[in-house]
């Protein structure tokens, strides 16, 4: 099992000064994930085969949640596990190193699976080109494919989610954070706040 | 930081530019090698070994004294992350030829690397190169100074099996004087909260021994067997034969009668205590410092860190230089 | 030349007065009107001391000029106030001839800027096994009086004895570099203590000096003989020294400026610039070689200028030569932590940079008082300048400055050799 890391400080950490919006509350956040984890059974004619795998930090809780959901739907576990990509990424030497996360692969692992990336929110697109890489040093999946909680738009690589929890047109100016119960220890929640282009 | 309340994991301070010495590593530093250390150790079982984290980057094993077994642990950690990785041999840079230290060194930085992993028979030599070149400088063992890797490894051996070190009971005994490796495993041990016995006779005890112990809070013995019983972990360094002729100790039979890790020994430390694990950092004498039981055994970890040293230089060369350089200390 | 006229300097502290040069002797001391054809040197506020002589100084020619050379050297003396250095003998060839000796002397003379007095080495190549001609080389132009194996101790006790013995013929003195070498070896490099053992270096116990000290002064009395111990370093050679003057025993002692000031703790960044034989030692050290060459336990300041080529210092700490500038440095520093605490007033700093060690070497035209009739070698100090050491600025060949970046009070303004100004305000005149 993963436990929740900690994460370096966010874009838009709660305590920043800039003053914020709520653009998704707890249970719109709750139906969202529940719609995306219908979506995901339906795409893919049932749960067989699937393998769920959160990108931390807040991704390996979502997965969870998605994966709870497919479970309780279908009636038997589905496999959820953590694809840390720090090792593959393409703008480490932007900025200060940072430690990389556990990657928990469940059994029987990926080799002719369909597995589910998952991410809280999809920006440029480096973050999932980076877990495709990672996935490839791991096994030959049959398919993969990307649930978002929030597609936030400006990307720089072709790179697009299969299944999204809201779309939301931002200034590539302003920063949205998530907040996840068992990961922030408040309510969720997704606010957009006027912030400094990074 | 993020406000929660849920309660986080310490973020760790940055590991610096260099690492020469052990005490460059704070807790939560050590901490963030050893936990990344156990991600690459993953990596290691994994089909496919290598990450593409440091591609394009230059290491080179900068080695003024021979040691086949930090080099390649070095060269494979490198290479599994990617990095292009040199092997220079600076044995034949010496004084007569008229070339120095500094000279040697510059040459090598001077082809663009990013890393030096440097190993010296004299005492601060990683020290001095890291004031002398912009790329950054890993001590892989300094004279009888220091070997911080080594502590790293040793310590991630440890904890794999003994759990958290904190006020655990670690053992050292051998020659203390030229052993760089019970420098590094002091700092590092003592900053990971362990309590720590060093055990010699006091001909094979560093100077002023006494006062450090004091200052820095460890314990000195010269009686291994009053202290085998308390120990969780106890590490036999290498004793060199050559020490007779110092004048260190009489014969090596003496020796191993008061300081050997022999089978009665390993009788006493397992009885009082079964799940003591026995390190030793290589090359062993066997016969010598520990019988062939005591190395062989099963609650001995020497292969242990042979192939943790990959995954903890692997973390350590991620840690100094995956980040840019900016920040530091921050 | 010219007359000199020197105007108002405090003489070794006793007052000012003005001092006429003739011919490159003192012709008159007290308030002088005028000197017809004289030069002037207006020396109000500064101190006139006679002329430094250094007793342990290494000039590396012949075999290292591009360290130093003895014109270098000579420079880079008279900018440090000295008009009489003594060249160690550890030179390639090693000054252990009569004809090394004379061509030293020589070359020295050829400078004019001070007189450099060669060392006779005590055994054949420094060795440590046959004596050098020692006679031959006292009867060679040079009147070489102190020999000194320095760099390497003269360990065999029964070859000590032997140079004891045989120098007293002719007022000889065996410079002594007190190091067992048993007790601290070739790489021994650090003061053994707590630091050493945690830095992981080579430890020279202080013991590996103060057995040898405590067995030549034995054998000094044994034998009748004179010995002088080379650059002290530790309060138990000093309490070694001071024990066996008690007795009665001819034995007489030099400390170096860097033992005055310098510690051992300098040594944790491994920089060789503080690699030095003798180690610089803790502390307590320091404070007892303060007070012994204050109370006079200790004879005199004598620097062990050791020039290195910078590739011979840029190695690894163990592996880089031994040594540290100090020729034009010691004035400043005896002032400033001599003077500038107390423990010694301007006659004493006479005493233990001039008179001293001329008297110890034998050098009679030097060590005098500043009185009519004395050769005219002088140093003009300003006591109150303040001065940081710039390496750079320096007129050895050398860069290896332990001082580099210090601010030290008092500093040499002049030095007149002979009559002749050489040196003004750290350049040669």
């Amino acid at each position: 099992m993963t436990t929740p890391v900690a994460t370096p400080t966010a874009p838009g950490a709660a305590g920043s000064a800039a003053p914020s919006r709520t653009v998704l509350s707890a249970s719109d956040v709750s139906r969202a994930l529940r719609r995306v984890a219908h979506e995901i059974l339906e795409h893919n004619k049932g749960g067989a085969d699937l393998v769920v795998l959160g990108i931390p930090s807040r991704g390996v809780a979502l997965a969870r949640r998605l994966a709870a959901v497919m479970e309780s739907v279908e009636g038997r576990p589905v496999p959820v596990g953590a694809l840390d990509v720090t090792m593959h990424r393409d703008d480490l030497r932007r900025q200060p190193t940072r430690s990389p996360m556990h990657t928990d692969i469940p059994e029987p692992g990926i080799d002719d699976k369909v597995v589910v990336l998952v991410d809280d929110v999809l920006y440029s697109g480096r973050t999932v080109r980076a877990a495709l890489d990672a996935l490839s040093d791991l096994g030959r999946p049959r398919a993969v494919r990307l649930a978002v909680l929030v597609d936030r738009g400006h990307r720089e690589l072709p790179i697009r989610a299969d299944h999204v929890g809201k779309n939301l047109p931002t200034a590539s100016t302003e920063r949205v954070s998530v907040r996840l119960l068992e990961h922030d220890g408040v309510e969720d929640q997704v606010t957009i706040a006027a912030g400094e282009s990074r | 930081m993020s406000t929660s309340a849920r309660p986080l994991a310490p973020p760790h301070r940055r590991v610096r530019r260099h690492l020469l010495s052990s005490a460059d590593l704070d807790r939560s530093q050590v901490r963030a090698i050893l936990d990344t250390a156990a991600e690459m150790h993953g990596v290691q079982q994994r089909e496919v070994k290598k990450l593409p984290t440091l591609r394009g980057r230059t290491v080179v094993n900068l080695f003024f004294e021979d040691s086949t077994r930090t080099r390649s642990s070095f060269e494979i950690a490198g290479k599994w992350l990617s990095a292009d990785v040199i092997n220079i041999s600076g044995k034949g840079s010496s004084t007569s030829k008229g070339e120095s230290l500094r000279d040697t060194v510059m040459t090598v930085a001077a082809m663009g690397v990013d890393a030096l992993v440097v190993r010296h028979h004299a005492s601060g030599a990683a020290h001095q190169v890291s004031q002398w070149v912009d790329a950054h400088v890993v001590n892989a063992g300094d004279g009888t100074h220091e070997h911080p890797t080594q502590a790293l490894l040793d310590a991630y051996t440890m904890e794999r099996r003994l759990g958290d070190l904190e006020g655990r009971h670690v053992v050292i005994v051998g020659d203390l004087t030229h052993s760089r490796v019970v420098r590094s495993n002091l700092i590092t041990l003592r900053t990971l909260g362990a309590r720590v016995t060093l055990v010699a006779p006091p001909t094979l005890m560093p100077s002023g021994i006494g006062a450090w112990s004091q200052a820095d809070g460890f314990d000195l013995s010269h009686d291994l067997d009053a202290v085998l019983p308390t120990a969780d972990a106890v590490m036999m360094l290498r004793v060199q034969r050559e020490r007779m002729s110092g004048g260190f100790f009489p014969t090596p039979r003496e020796y191993t009668v008061g300081y050997g890790l022999t089978r009665p020994r390993l009788d006493a430390l397992m009885a009082a205590n079964a799940d003591a694990v026995i390190c030793h950092p290589g090359p062993m004498n066997r016969g010598l410092e520990i019988s062939p039981d005591a190395a062989d055994a099963a609650s001995s970890l020497v292969l242990d860190q042979v192939s943790a040293g990959v995954a903890v230089r692997m973390s350590v060369l991620y840690h100094l230089l995956a980040g840019n350089d900016e920040g530091e200390d921050s | 030349m010219p007359s000199l006229l020197i105007t108002g300097a405090d003489l070794l502290g006793r007052g000012a007065a003005d001092v006429l040069v003739e011919d490159g002797v003192i012709t008159e001391v007290g308030s002088i009107r005028s000197a017809r054809g004289a030069d002037v040197l207006d020396a109000d506020g500064l101190v006139a001391l006679p002329g430094l002589v250094d007793l342990h100084t290494h000039l590396r020619e012949p075999g290292r000029e591009d360290a130093e050379t003895i014109a270098s050297g000579a420079a880079a003396a008279a900018v440090g106030g000295f008009t009489a250095v003594l060249a160690m003998a550890n030179t390639d060839p090693v000054t252990d001839t009569a004809e090394a000796a004379e061509r030293i002397l020589d070359l020295g003379r050829t400078t004019g800027l001070v007189d450099v007095i060669p060392v006779g080495a005590v055994t054949k190549s420094l060795a440590g096994e046959e004596l050098a001609e020692l006679g031959l080389m006292h009867r060679s132009r040079a009147r070489t009086t102190v020999f000194s194996d320095d760099g390497r101790c003269v360990h065999d006790a029964r070859v000590m004895r032997r140079a004891l013995e045989y120098v007293r013929a002719f007022g000889g003195v065996v410079s002594q570099h007190a190091q067992d070498p048993h007790l601290a070896g070739p790489q021994a490099c650090a003061h053994e203590g707590e630091l050493s053992g945690r830095l992981g270096l080579p430890g020279w116990p202080g013991v590996a000096e103060e057995s040898v000290v405590a067995r030549d002064v034995m054998l000094a009395r044994h034998t009748g003989s004179r010995v002088h111990v080379a650059h002290v370093s530790t309060a138990g050679t000093v309490e070694v020294v001071r024990w066996a003057k008690a007795q009665g025993i001819a034995v007489t002692a030099e400390v170096t400026p860097h033992h005055l000031v310098l510690t051992t703790d300098l040594l944790a960044g491994y920089d060789p610039t503080f690699k030095v034989n003798p180690p610089l030692r803790p502390q307590e050290d320091v404070d007892a070689l303060r007070a012994a060459l204050a109370d006079g336990t200790i004879d005199a300041v004598a620097t062990d200028h050791a020039p290195h080529a910078r590739q011979d210092k840029e190695h690894a700490f163990v592996d880089a030569a031994f040594g540290m500038l100090g020729l034009e440095t010691a004035l400043a520093v005896v002032s400033d932590v001599m003077v500038g605490s107390g423990l010694l007033d301007w006659a004493g700093v006479a005493r233990v940079m001039s008179q001293a060690p001329a008297r110890i070497a034998g050098l009679g035209t030097h060590g005098g008082a500043l009185e009519v009739g004395d050769a005219a070698h002088i140093t003009l100090v300003d006591p109150t300048a303040e001065l940081t050491v710039d390496r750079g600025a320096s007129l050895s060949l050398s860069r290896n400055n332990p001082w580099h970046g210090r601010m030290l009070r008092g500093a040499v303004h002049a030095t007149v050799f002979g009559g002749r100004v050489t040196a003004q305000k750290g350049a040669l005149a």
